[in-house]
């Protein structure tokens, strides 16, 4: 657990553990936190300011800011992480099933994966959400018809390294099974580069969320979701701009933590990167590599 | 180098074919049958089975289809995508302009871009762990971390409203250019400032820097070979950025109602306009793998070491 003792004394990324931890559960657990229900119209109550009933005032249906804010949770950020779990779950088994048996599985693999990343992210959520119509369930799809291909591309490179090393060839002349091979040698190994490659497209996947949300293309009207919120807010930026900034803050917040932690857990697991200015000499190709990774992100 | 540069061309041929039969089958996606649709579009007020199935006909919908693919195919190729449903005009002609707007867009963004994220990745590596690197990328983590329509919602509010410098919206005068640009550029810059500043400090460390400076060389002369070597990244990291920014101003189009891409997309997506979403799916990707080729050519024009890997 060196990486656990590494990530352990940065605070800064405990400091944003704690922040992405404490999101997750409240969205969690939203009903028995949220002061009313989020859905609750009180039309007296239009866009009336923080009280101590209603912390962050009422919007222009006088629904209770906070408790929308914290129902907004669940699709923001916890369906968010269901789908990157999903891509990432597909993305590994294939990129498991290319880097360690090589040969012609990896080639038709790697082609189909090929096809699936020329199209831009952006543009191929927007096809696939253009063709199945507008809603959460749709974008979450569109994410992980997207991004399982560019897992299963970088999950395949991380296996590769270890697929070849010489424990692993010992285990095969033992006559240790594929299966038990993969399970019990290389995927202890992978498994923290595979956390680190889903924690990086984390952050950008929230803002892409609230991004199609706020352009309508997401979650239906009466339910939360802070893009959404943004967007009903919008026709009164001018008047009350105040009530933008509660979902702005809540996402900035969160997204900024989940980059935090991402960058964190990047740098336990490979402490060259800190010394990078001192020794470790970091080839173009690597760093070409990480742009990659945020580009796909 | 030119048996490299035909290779990719021509790899690049099934890649084409298989990306624009994706796009094309694209449609079949849609739980909506596209004769109800082109009726439900045109307003026709009673649909009825056979009226379903003659627009069907009308269409060319009962056609095999692989035929219906090479009929698409030849048709794209003369820049002819069909008709609007909702409108009814050829989608070229909604398309193009949209595409030209956005392009001026993306282009004067892509300059900012490139220049500011050269300057700062540049500063921040020659001043690392300074005060002045820390500054500025903490500055770029928290405005990376921002959503592009809240960081415009803001700037609108504060420029355009409190200080009424610049228009809210549409595509008048170059001061409309402003917002939008601005937007773009604090969320790509922020990226790739980032790439020039590791590539940079790996350069900086290299041997042959040490070498230089052991041999006397001024520190000046030496800066402009690590950015030498370092802009060969930031060829290949800008080739890709480009057909990325072309398509993700979704977003800032439509809060500052520019007559782009983004714009014309949202509201066919909207009004279930699928000529016009696969019309955009398709140049977008034909776009992006024509980039991506061009820049890995670029980077193995400029870069000897990748050459030698062929």
């Amino acid at each position: 657990m060196k990486l656990f003792d590494r990530f352990l004394k940065d605070r800064l990324a405990v400091a944003s553990l704690a922040v992405v931890a404490a999101t997750l559960l409240i969205g969690l657990c939203a009903p028995l936190i949220a002061p009313h229900p989020p859905n609750e119209v009180n039309l007296e109550l239009r866009f009336a300011s923080a009280s101590w009933t209603y912390w962050l005032g009422n919007d222009h249906l006088g629904r209770c800011i906070l408790s929308r804010l914290i129902y907004g949770i669940r699709p923001s950020v916890l369906w968010v992480l269901a789908a990157l779990g999903a891509a990432a779950f597909f993305g590994a088994v294939l990129g498991f099933v290319a880097g360690y048996f090589r040969g012609r599985t990896d080639a038709v693999l790697m082609r189909l994966c090929d096809v699936m990343l020329s199209f831009p992210g952006y543009v191929m959520t927007l096809a696939i959400v253009g063709m199945l119509g507008a809603g959460l369930t749709n974008i979450l799809l569109a994410f992980v018809v997207m991004k399982w291909a560019w897992f299963a591309r970088v999950i395949r490179t991380t296996v590769m390294q270890y697929a070849d090393a010489d424990y692993v060839n010992y285990a095969k002349v033992l006559g240790i099974g594929h299966l038990g091979i993969m399970k019990r040698h290389i995927a202890p190994a992978a498994l923290p580069e595979i956390a680190v490659i889903a924690s990086s497209a984390f952050g950008s996947m929230i803002l892409q969320i609230s991004g199609l949300s706020f352009l309508g293309l997401g979650i239906e009207a009466p339910h939360a979701e802070w893009g959404m919120m943004m967007n009903e807010a919008r026709s009164v930026m001018f008047t009350r701009p105040e009530l933008m900034f509660a979902p702005g803050l809540a996402i900035i917040v969160v997204v900024s933590s989940v980059n935090f932690l991402s960058d964190a857990l990047q740098k336990a697991l490979d402490p060259k990167l800190v010394l990078s200015g001192k020794r470790a000499s970091i080839l173009n190709g690597k760093i070409l590599r990480g742009l990659r990774k945020k580009e796909a992100a | 180098m030119i048996l490299y540069t035909l290779k990719r061309i021509v790899a690049l041929v099934p890649l084409l074919v298989v990306i624009s039969f994706l796009t094309f089958i694209l449609n079949g996606l849609s739980p909506m049958n596209p004769a109800e649709v082109v009726l439900h579009a045109q307003g026709v007020p009673t649909i009825t089975e056979e009226l379903i199935a003659s627009t069907r006909v009308e269409l060319g919908m009962d056609r095999p289809l692989l035929v219906r693919y090479g009929d698409w195919l030849l048709s794209c190729l003369q820049l002819d995508f069909g008709n609007s449903y909702i409108t009814g005009k050829p989608v070229w002609s909604l398309l193009g302009p949209a595409l030209l707007n956005t392009l001026k867009l993306t282009i004067i963004s892509s300059l900012f871009i490139i220049v500011i994220s050269i300057v700062l990745g540049v500063v921040c590596a020659l001043k690392e762990g300074k005060w002045m690197d820390l500054s500025i990328r903490g500055i770029s983590f928290f405005l990376t971390s921002m959503p592009a329509y809240w960081l415009a919602a803001l700037m609108v509010w504060c420029f355009a409203v409190k200080l009424d410098l610049l228009p809210t919206s549409g595509m008048g005068s170059a001061g409309s250019y402003v917002l939008p640009v601005m937007v773009i550029v604090i969320g790509y810059a922020g990226i790739y400032f980032r790439v020039i500043r590791s590539s940079m400090l790996s350069n900086l460390n290299d041997d042959y820097v040490l070498y230089g400076r052991a041999c006397g060389m001024s520190e000046m002369k030496l800066t402009l070979y690590v950015l030498r070597n370092s802009l060969q990244v930031a060829v290949s990291v800008f080739g890709l950025a480009f057909p990325i920014i072309l398509g993700s101003t979704v977003v800032v189009e439509n809060i500052f109602a520019w007559p782009g891409l983004g714009t014309l997309t949202v509201k066919s997506i909207l009004g279930r306009d699928f000529p016009i979403i696969q019309a955009y799916v398709l140049v977008l990707a034909v776009a992006f793998v024509l980039f991506n080729t061009v820049s890995d050519v670029m980077n193995v024009a400029m870069n000897p070491r990748l050459r030698k890997e062929l």
